[in-house]
């Protein structure tokens, strides 16, 4: 107890705007957070309590402070991926009171503030469920089925010194910012997340649309899409009914549309082949 | 250790296409037996390691997070630079090229800056053909921004979200190469030291740090591309991962260090909130382009803001300072950062910070959402006598458009609405010019070791301009090694897979192990973070924005205290056989303090002010940077001896195509 005391007053003295904080930070918390050694153990929810906690601090903070805690009572703390906490690189994955990134819309972990919950709020917080994200540690998942999904098709082949002048290839407003929008995704998996059946559909068809949809994806598109979504099938991810849930827990509001698309790139790259 | 940058002769602007055409080639069946290693998997990185596979080489490529695509450049926001004159306002290789030299303050190599300029071209034909969705314009041409330092528009973006489109660009290069069996990938993978043999650079012991399993690779070379150090300070916008631990082994196996004291500190940052913050967020420099810096002018008003009575819509325009238009005419709000940083300082200073904590200015939009794109969009619309509704309504679509993402993000973080009241912002720790010393073929003093992009020293001088960072970052790795690195292995051909059971590796193994048993073993009372912590602090107030002599010999000793109590009084939790996020913190801040230390020696040293390193006795009349060009025009390489101990090494700035001067931008 006198160790996190000594903490606490060196922290104070580091920041002149201690005052303002304790004044702040009045919110006590009550977690309920999925613990597990490694992917062999069996896990468990194992119960906290955060006091002090203001509604300035993002999420993962609040369990950056939990975790001093724990380490300054000799406990292991929580372990948990995370890296850029500005809502870009799509580390950050946890699943909070039964929604991927919280209850907030168009939100990662990361941008997720306390001031979205209440005093004395229980929260519960799991890892993604998902059969083709196996866990490794606590909240830590091995979403590397991603990264293979990619290699098998979510590129366009052009090696480094074949490009033509930029504007060349004129691209239209339009095109090019749906494009944009499709490609905005981070590849955290919370739509493998928050889907029944943990399909990677949403994940899949982003990548597909945002080439499909530009000139330069265009050569290879029926392989593309074939070759990706044999991948998804090979990873073990679940198949699309059509019930929305990855659209609307998506932290970049990935559009359902591009799964539509995705369905007629496979369906015309099908006929196409067999004719072939 | 003597210095040599191999800068080949002849004319500047000729230089590197004459050197690109004569460096020696190897042959596509020696390519094959050549394996090179490649530590990070950002911009940088993921280049060259598509680049260097396409081209026959064996690749390895190391991250220590879960995948290549999650690398800090993902974060960049802005834009990236080329000088296409696509706008037709007068640009050219010739004017990037100068704008960067005179951005860095006059303190970055001639011919590696004319250099970058000249592919970045290249770049930008690249990325759009390997599907990177920039933004366009309705006749389906690339649109291009602002930044600061500059005076024509060449900035290529996607929204604010151009360094995530670019990596993903990159990445998806990689992970086709890994498709195709050319590059092995390993994520969740930390370096944790360099391995030489007889003089050159062979391998590398990294940790897996799912299973903590200890691993040998061998390479004919190995790349750094591990980026900045800007977490010394603890907080900074960059990645929580974002550490300095891949170039500070290589330092310590002989790498020299080049100007560690050249550190940004980006302006427009979202300002700290509280004692719990873990990071700080960067609002874009392209925001410049529209919003306008701002504090009152009056004392009654600063205090106003600060006990609520007043927001910032609430002062009139007559009673505001925009400092930087007030100081700068000519470029006003697009001046470089360092320079912006230091306005926003002294303003704060002098007392006129407009938050409780007195640390931040106003970054107000109104004025242009409502005159320039409010009225445009009346304008198409045929309306002739808009009302101030709506002109607000309208360039709020418009603004909305150019940075939605960012104003999001802003209202995330602080919960006020930026479209409604001026954002708050402050100057935080951005990037870091110095990093791993480097010739002009990106090789360190190790042999075969190279450095590339925010890794290494070499292009931006004293000071980085905005949307250059992606620049010299993809610049290294698509057009710049691929070429290089072939003066180097094309010596090597001959030269069989060492096996790792060389005792070189065996030495390097048990030194990393030994270290990892160290951390968990002192069992102490205080956290990893803790020490990070005070670090930062140490840093931030000595070696940040301004800094004296009596400041940083107090840093130094005060930073050796804290590096004895780090290895009498850690407490490291867990086992090394585990996945341990802590024992991987604390390797980190263990180089992060031996860093610190060189940062304020060099800073120390240098008794001049230039671009990012503001030395306070050394300022003109008007509070301006002064260089002392007879003294300190030099890169300053700190070859590493033991704990505590540098010998300086300098390498001479020549400038032959460019008359050095006093910077302005009034």
């Amino acid at each position: 107890m006198k160790i996190l005391k000594l903490h606490k007053e060196v922290i104070s003295n580091l920041n002149p705007q201690k005052k303002r904080n304790s004044m702040s930070g009045n919110m006590n918390i009550k977690l309920k957070v999925w613990r597990q050694k490694n992917s062999n153990s069996k896990g468990e929810l194992v119960n906290y309590k955060v006091s002090e906690v203001s509604p300035d601090m993002s999420f993962l903070e609040m369990f950056d402070m939990l975790n001093e805690t724990l380490i300054n009572e000799k406990k292991e703390p929580i372990a948990f991926d995370h890296d850029c906490r500005e809502g870009i690189c799509g580390m950050c994955s946890m699943f909070i009171n039964g929604r991927p990134h919280g209850p907030n819309d168009a939100v990662t972990t990361c941008q997720l503030h306390m001031r979205s919950f209440k005093d004395g709020d229980t929260i519960v917080v799991e890892p993604w469920r998902a059969s083709a994200f196996p866990i490794l540690k606590d909240l830590i998942v091995d979403r590397s089925s991603f990264d293979r999904i990619i290699s098998a098709g979510g590129f366009i082949s052009v090696n480094t010194g074949n490009a033509q002048d930029a504007n060349c290839l004129p691209i239209g407003k339009n095109e090019a910012d749906e494009s944009f929008a499709a490609a905005a995704c981070i590849g955290c998996g919370a739509c493998v997340a928050a889907c029944k059946n943990s399909s990677a559909m949403l994940f899949v068809s982003a990548k597909v649309s945002q080439l499909a949809l530009l000139p330069q994806g265009k050569p290879e598109r029926h392989q593309r899409v074939l070759n990706m979504v044999a991948q998804m099938d090979s990873e073990g991810f679940g198949a699309c009914t059509n019930t929305g849930a990855c659209e609307a827990e998506c932290p970049k509001e990935i559009s359902l549309s591009n799964i539509a698309r995705m369905n007629r790139e496979y369906l015309s790259a099908k006929l196409c082949s067999e004719i072939e | 250790m003597k210095l040599e940058n191999k800068i080949p002769e002849g004319q500047l602007e000729t230089k590197w296409e004459k050197y690109r055409s004569t460096v020696a080639l190897v042959n596509p069946a020696n390519k094959r037996s050549l394996e090179i290693l490649i530590v990070g998997s950002g911009l940088a990185g993921s280049s060259a390691a598509s680049t260097l596979a396409e081209m026959g080489y064996k690749v390895k490529v190391f991250c220590f997070q879960d995948s290549a695509r999650r690398a800090h450049s993902i974060a960049a926001q802005g834009g990236i630079n080329a000088a296409k004159n696509y706008q037709n306002d007068g640009d050219s290789v010739h004017r990037l090229f100068y704008d960067t030299i005179k951005g860095g303050d006059y303190r970055a190599r001639e011919a590696n800056v004319h250099r970058l300029a000249e592919v970045s071209g290249n770049i930008i034909d690249q990325c759009v053909a390997s599907g990177v969705p920039f933004a366009r314009e309705y006749g389906g041409m690339l649109s291009n921004r602002s930044f600061g330092g500059t005076q024509v528009q060449r900035t290529f973006y996607a929204a604010g979200q151009t360094g995530q489109q670019l990596l993903l660009g990159a990445y998806s290069g990689l992970q086709r190469q890994v498709g195709l069996g050319n590059i092995q990938m390993f994520t969740r993978h930390e370096m944790l030291d360099v391995v030489n043999i007889d003089g050159k650079c062979r391998g590398i012991i990294a940790r897996d740090l799912v299973s903590g399993k200890l691993e040998r690779h061998f390479g004919h070379a190995v790349l750094l591309c591990t980026g900045g150090y800007g977490n010394v300070f603890y907080l900074s916008t960059n990645a929580m991962g974002s550490n300095v631990t891949a170039a500070w082994k290589a330092h310590k196996k002989g790498a020299s260090f080049g100007n560690p004291c050249y550190t940004q500190i980006h302006p427009t940052c979202i300002p700290v909130s509280g004692d719990h913050q873990s990071k700080l967020t960067l609002m874009s420099e392209s925001l410049r382009n529209d919003g306008r810096i701002w504090v009152p002018k009056k004392m009654d008003d600063v205090n106003a803001l600060r006990n609520g009575s007043k927001k910032g819509n609430d002062i009139p325009e007559d009673d505001r300072d925009y400092y930087l238009e007030r100081r700068y005419p000519a470029f006003g709000n697009l001046v470089p950062r360092d320079v912006a940083s230091r306005a926003a300082k002294e303003r704060c200073d002098a007392g006129f910070g407009v938050s409780k904590t007195g640390e931040a200015v106003f970054l107000d939009f109104a004025h242009n959402m409502k005159y320039k794109y409010g009225k445009q969009v009346a304008t198409l619309k045929g309306i002739n006598n808009p009302t101030e509704e709506q002109l607000t309504a309208f360039g709020k679509d418009v603004v909305k458009e150019k940075y939605g993402n960012l104003f999001d993000m802003y209202k995330q973080i602080t919960g006020e609405d930026p479209y409604e009241i001026p954002m708050q912002i402050y100057p935080a720790v951005h990037y870091t010019m110095g990093g791993l010393w480097v010739d002009y073929n990106l090789m360190t003093t190790i042999p075969g070791l190279y450095a590339l992009g925010e890794a290494n020293f070499s292009d931006h001088g004293a000071n980085r301009l905005g949307a250059s960072a992606l620049m010299q970052g993809l610049a290294d790795g698509y057009f710049v090694l691929p070429y290089t690195i072939g003066d180097f292995l094309s010596k090597e051909i001959s030269t069989k897979s060492i096996p790792t059971t060389h005792k070189a590796f065996e030495e390097a193994e048990k030194n990393v192990e030994e270290k990892i048993n160290t951390f968990l073993n002192i069992k102490g009372s205080k956290s990893v973070d803790y020490f990070h912590k005070k670090l930062g602090k140490i840093m931030w107030d000595k070696c940040g924005m301004a800094r004296n002599a009596e400041g940083l010999k107090t840093a130094i000793s005060d930073i050796q205290k804290l590096r004895d109590e780090f290895w009498k009084d850690l407490f490291v939790p867990g086992e090394s056989n585990e996945l341990n996020l802590e024992l991987e913190k604390a390797g980190r801040v263990a180089d992060f303090i031996e860093l610190g230390e060189l940062m304020c020696k060099d800073a120390l040293h240098r008794n001049e002010s230039c671009g990012g390193h503001f030395r306070e006795e050394f300022q003109t009349e008007e509070g301006e940077a002064q260089r002392d060009d007879e003294n300190f025009k030099y890169v300053a390489a700190w070859e590493y001896k033991n704990t505590s101990d540098w010998e300086l090494h300098k390498e001479d700035l020549v400038y032959e195509n460019i008359k050095i001067a006093q910077r302005s931008y009034k």
